[in-house]
């Protein structure tokens, strides 16, 4: 502790006055996510696809933007500083990536939507007669862009609620709620996940060595370049991280009699099919009858198979998550709002999706964006991120302890270190805080994590449940 | 607890086994640390305790390897995952799950132990190794020294008998590191677990060995002893022991205390001679201690602003005052003043975090300063195009490997040239000093850790840069291949090239710097002669320093060479 009350400005740096107080604002705390208390990952998954249910139902612009502005309120008010809840950003810039390429298209493409008003005429390609029906260039009318537009931020809308359920969702902690034969492939899916991370930062250091080695790092063909040395890189984090699995005990299987195994792979195989017969029935207009008996024994049948195959596994789980009230009032919030804008659009279709043609600035529904406001449910139900730091406005208990817990909570390495360490300058010989019989090649019993090095055996007995 | 009997490894692609006749038990409850020069097979015959190799990483093992009865011909290393706990050197590559506990609890639910005792076992491995208040922490949030402690409490969760670990300290700062073998120390004295350790770093370890396994060299069979008598023989071996040798000590001693003891008539026949300090060419005033802060440096960044246009290259290879940098929320650099002028080595040092890479790489114009000014032989770095940059500065990254891009060496060094607009062969013969008998035609990836660094070395003085930067340029070098590296640092700095070092390794600091820079928390805490700074810093101090305290000798080759002038 007495590092971080070193470092605060007062001691160490006396001459910044300025610097001192424009700190602590800036470096806000960490906020970590608390497990006792944490949501269940699926119900934030329930609540973000319940959005995104009701954003597919709607093409007004206004309720569309609505719906963006209740999935980042809960994203800003219960995220946490997880390196997963810093992917909402890049769900955002996929979004406008999305409005744009759509809306390129109906430059280049045209649009089906006729149109009187119109923007700017293009050079149009003639195309041979069988490429009928495909047009390059021309004429844009606004009527199409707008259409585009509003189909564009449809799908924008969409990935960002996905976007927002990643970003309050623990990725690792949804997978273990699967079943346990679905086990391996879940770890699959976490691995592939921290791998992205990985990429980026492999890249970034690989463009750093290019510029180091004098060429351009800027670029697409400086991107291109790191390449294969990018992947090179991963395949061989992949192999370390395979070995040290299977030196960790996974994939371990218990012995299962082979009638059970056989048992087990007819329910799955013949779930499976009865499902997809199941769902061909459903959708093909002659089977109305038998699809959905057989979609339900299709879906019996294969949980039955994977709560049998689960047996093969000998895995336990640790702290699965609980799935309690505040998990049913956030899921029940985004089921809400899917279920109320679907029932919008029987009693106001055309609010929901406001012609294109004749131009016109788009109403605001009343009761459609009063249900799209359901959704803000869990930012006031769901549980706080352990510290709440400035960006949530959160109420800040006053007095040095929390602001030296929020400190630390940020710094690099929090843990109390050697008496040593926290020295802001170095003393002279014999006049450090640590005998120097304590440092590095002393004595081996003097190490040993006594009651002094607080490293190790500081928090030890206390802390014990 | 470890029995290999007649063990030996062979890979198909390899001209020679990587191990051979490996015959010797490491007992229940033993610390046993396993050297050797790099390349002799450490890291198999690590493989090999947890069913590694040959399951994983193919190749062939002759004999038979036990572990706690189990033989791990017949048991692949998942079977083995409840009795040997293996930890690597990059406990980033161990971690499966993303947060502490999680991890803790991975191996645990594998093994498939019932909830109620993964709960307690985790809370017990939370204070058995002091991570407590880390428990919810995301595991890339977390420093060097602590992601290895985690790596290794996620292993101990399962109760392993056997502890496996390949280089725990190699990239860890010396505090960090003490923390590590601490937890180690712990669990041999309390647990009573069998370590089994490689390392690099000896002096930090040997101390705490009970058994030494050196594997000379290639091929040849391990010799097995108590660590004096093994370090008596040892190619590899800390400066305490190179010095107790010099000295002529029996029985060697391991420890700083130990030498220190019997250090009394070295320090007297010392006492009347003077360190060779190696001189700092351009002979001007001592290296003063820079320290312009706040106001003032803000003042006079401000003021020199127009004046540094006209300024010229002048002596200073690089000039950096009141410089900031800020990754995102958070300060990297706060109010950094440095000079290093030609000729002159500095090492930077502090623990992992302090800012010393984020030095060096605002030297090279990766980071933009939010405040001050950096000039590199009259350029400013962030602002210069990376191929005139060359001309000024070069960077070993931590990771050589990535400065490395093609298929072989020729290769390699034909594309410096071209970087560099040098003539053709310069890199060619600069490889050839510095790396001989290394064929055009090797791939860079085949070399070994200090080869590849000599490679990069190479192909960054292609263009004959003032100022060479080196990060944490010792990291997985044995003692040879540090050896070798400071010769080639002394040769460039003699030639004139000023030379920044980021490291860890306070031996290394203590052959090679005339100055030391420790950085703490992104600001500089002390500046000045290396004697001066390491000898007061009970953290920095090399082991010689320690023994011979209060003279101010640093490294053995300087004692070597002051008593073969005396005498």
């Amino acid at each position: 502790m007495s590092r971080t009350v070193g470092t605060g400005g007062a001691q160490a740096a006396p001459p910044s006055p300025v610097r001192t107080p424009l700190r602590s604002p800036v470096r806000s705390p960490m906020r970590s996510p608390l497990r006792g208390t944490a949501l269940h990952a699926g119900a934030w998954w329930v609540w973000a696809l319940g959005l995104a249910t009701a954003a597919s139902r709607t093409t007004n612009v206004l309720l569309l933007a609505m719906l963006v502005g209740v999935a980042g309120y809960v994203v800003a008010a219960r995220r946490t500083d997880a390196p997963w809840a810093r992917s909402y950003g890049v769900f955002l810039k996929l979004g406008l990536v999305v409005i744009g390429i759509r809306l390129a298209f109906a430059v280049v493409l045209g649009s089906p939507i006729p149109g009187t008003h119109t923007v700017l005429t293009l050079p149009e390609v003639p195309l041979p007669h069988w490429a009928q029906g495909v047009r390059l260039g021309g004429r844009v009318t606004a009527e199409g862009l707008l259409f585009a537009f509003c189909d564009g931020l449809k799908l924008a809308t969409l990935l960002v609620c996905v976007g927002a359920a990643n970003a309050l969702a623990n990725p690792a902690r949804l997978l273990k709620s699967l079943p346990g034969a679905l086990y391996e492939a879940g770890v699959a899916v976490v691995v592939a996940m921290t791998f992205a991370p990985h990429l980026v930062a492999d890249v970034q250091r690989l463009r750093a060595a290019r510029r180091l080695r004098g060429r351009p790092d800027r670029g697409l063909k400086a991107l291109l370049q790191v390449g294969l040395p990018v992947l090179e890189g991963a395949l061989e984090r992949s192999v370390a991280l395979a070995a040290a699995m299977d030196a960790r005990g996974y994939g371990r299987t218990a012995r299962v009699p082979r009638a059970v195994r056989h048992t087990t792979s007819a329910l799955t195989l013949g779930g499976l099919l009865g499902v997809c017969a199941g769902t061909y029935g459903l959708l093909a207009d002659a089977g109305g009858g038998y699809g959905m008996p057989l979609l339900g024994a299709g879906l019996a049948a294969a949980l039955a198979g994977l709560r049998l195959g689960g047996r093969r596994s000998v895995r336990t789980r640790y702290r699965p998550d609980r799935w309690g009230v505040r998990a049913w009032l956030v899921s029940a919030s985004g089921a809400a709002v899917a279920a109320l804008m679907i029932w919008a659009g029987t009693y106001a279709p055309g609010a929901l999706h406001p012609p294109a043609v004749p131009l016109g600035a788009p109403e605001l529904p009343v009761w459609p964006a009063v249900s799209v406001l359901v959704g803000l449910l869990p930012a006031f139900v769901a549980p706080a991120a352990s510290r709440e730091g400035a960006m949530t406005g959160g109420h800040r208990r006053a007095g040095g302890q929390r602001s030296l817990a929020a400190a630390a909570e940020g710094d690099p390495r929090p843990l109390p270190r050697p008496p040593l360490e926290g020295a802001p300058a170095f003393p002279e010989p014999g006049a450090g805080p640590r005998p120097p019989g304590r440092a590095q090649g002393s004595a081996p019993a003097r190490a040993v994590g006594g009651p002094e090095h607080p490293g190790v055996a500081g928090p030890t007995p206390k802390e014990a449940p | 607890m470890i029995r290999f009997e007649h063990v030996s490894v062979s890979y198909d692609d390899a001209p020679r086994p990587a191990l051979t006749g490996v015959d010797l038990t490491v007992p229940e409850g033993e610390l046993c640390l396993l050297v050797g020069p790099s390349g002799v097979g450490k890291s198999t015959l690590l493989g090999t305790v947890s069913g590694l190799v040959p399951h994983f990483t193919g190749g062939t093992l002759h004999g038979r390897v036990t572990v706690a009865g189990r033989d791990t011909r017949t048991h692949k290393p998942r079977e083995m995952a409840d009795v040997v706990g293996t930890v690597g050197q990059d406990p980033l590559a161990h971690f499966v799950t993303d947060t502490v506990e999680d991890e803790l609890a991975y191996g645990m639910e594998s093994l498939g132990v019932p909830p109620a005792t993964m709960r307690r076992r985790v809370e017990e491995t939370l204070d058995l190794l002091g991570l407590a208040p880390l428990r919810d922490r995301p595991l890339a949030t977390l420093s060097g020294g602590q992601q290895q402690r985690v790596a290794i409490g996620s292993v101990l969760t399962t109760h392993p008998k056997v502890l496996v670990l390949d280089e725990p300290t190699s990239a860890l700062d010396p505090a960090a590191a003490e923390e590590v073998l601490a937890v180690l120390q712990r669990l041999v004295h309390d647990l009573g677990t069998t370590v089994l350790l490689a390392e690099h770093r000896l002096e930090r370890v040997v101390q705490y060995a009970d058994q030494v396994i050196l594997l000379p060299g290639p091929g040849a069979a391990p010799v097995v002893g108590d660590p004096a008598s093994v370090m008596a023989v040892s190619p590899v071996h800390p400066p305490v022991v190179d010095l107790g040798r010099l000295a002529g000590w029996s029985p060697l001693p391991l420890t700083v205390r130990d030498a220190r003891r019997r250090a009394a008539p070295l320090r007297e026949r010392l006492a009347p001679l003077t360190p060779a300090v190696p001189p700092v060419p351009d002979a001007g005033p001592p290296a003063p201690v820079r320290r312009v802060r706040g106001a003032a440096a803000r003042l006079l960044s401000r003021v020199g602003r127009p004046a540094a246009v006209t300024e010229p290259g002048a002596a200073a290879a690089a000039e950096v005052t009141g410089l900031a940098v800020r990754h995102g929320r958070v300060d990297a650099l706060r109010e950094v003043g440095l000079s290093v002028r030609a000729g002159e080595t500095v090492a930077l040092m502090g623990r992992n975090g302090a800012g010393k890479s984020t030095l060096l790489r605002t030297l090279v114009g990766m980071h933009e300063p939010s405040r001050g000014t950096v000039r590199v032989g009259g350029a400013v770095p962030h602002r210069t195009g990376p191929r005139e940059l060359l001309r000024h500065v070069g960077l070993v990254p931590q990771e050589p490997r990535d400065l490395l891009c093609a298929d072989t060496v020729a290769a390699e060094c034909a594309a410096a040239d071209d970087d560099a607009d040098a003539e053709p062969g310069t890199c060619r013969a600069l490889v050839a000093g510095l790396l001989p008998g290394v064929g055009d035609a090797t791939h860079p990836r085949d070399l070994s850790e200090g080869q590849r660094l000599a490679l990069a070395l190479a192909v960054v003085l292609a263009a004959r840069p003032p100022l060479i930067l080196l990060d944490e340029p010792t990291r997985g070098l044995d003692y040879a291949a540090k050896a070798r590296l400071v010769q080639i640092l002394r040769g460039l700095a003699d030639e004139g090239h000023a030379i920044v070092l980021a490291t860890h390794d306070v031996e290394l600091a203590a052959e090679l710097a005339h100055r030391v820079v420790i950085l703490a928390e992104g600001e500089v805490v002390a500046d000045g002669p290396t004697a001066e700074v390491v000898v007061s810093s009970p953290a920095f101090s090399p082991q010689v320093a320690k023994v011979l305290a209060p003279l101010p000798w640093l490294t053995v080759p300087q004692i070597r060479t002051a008593l073969g002038e005396a005498s």
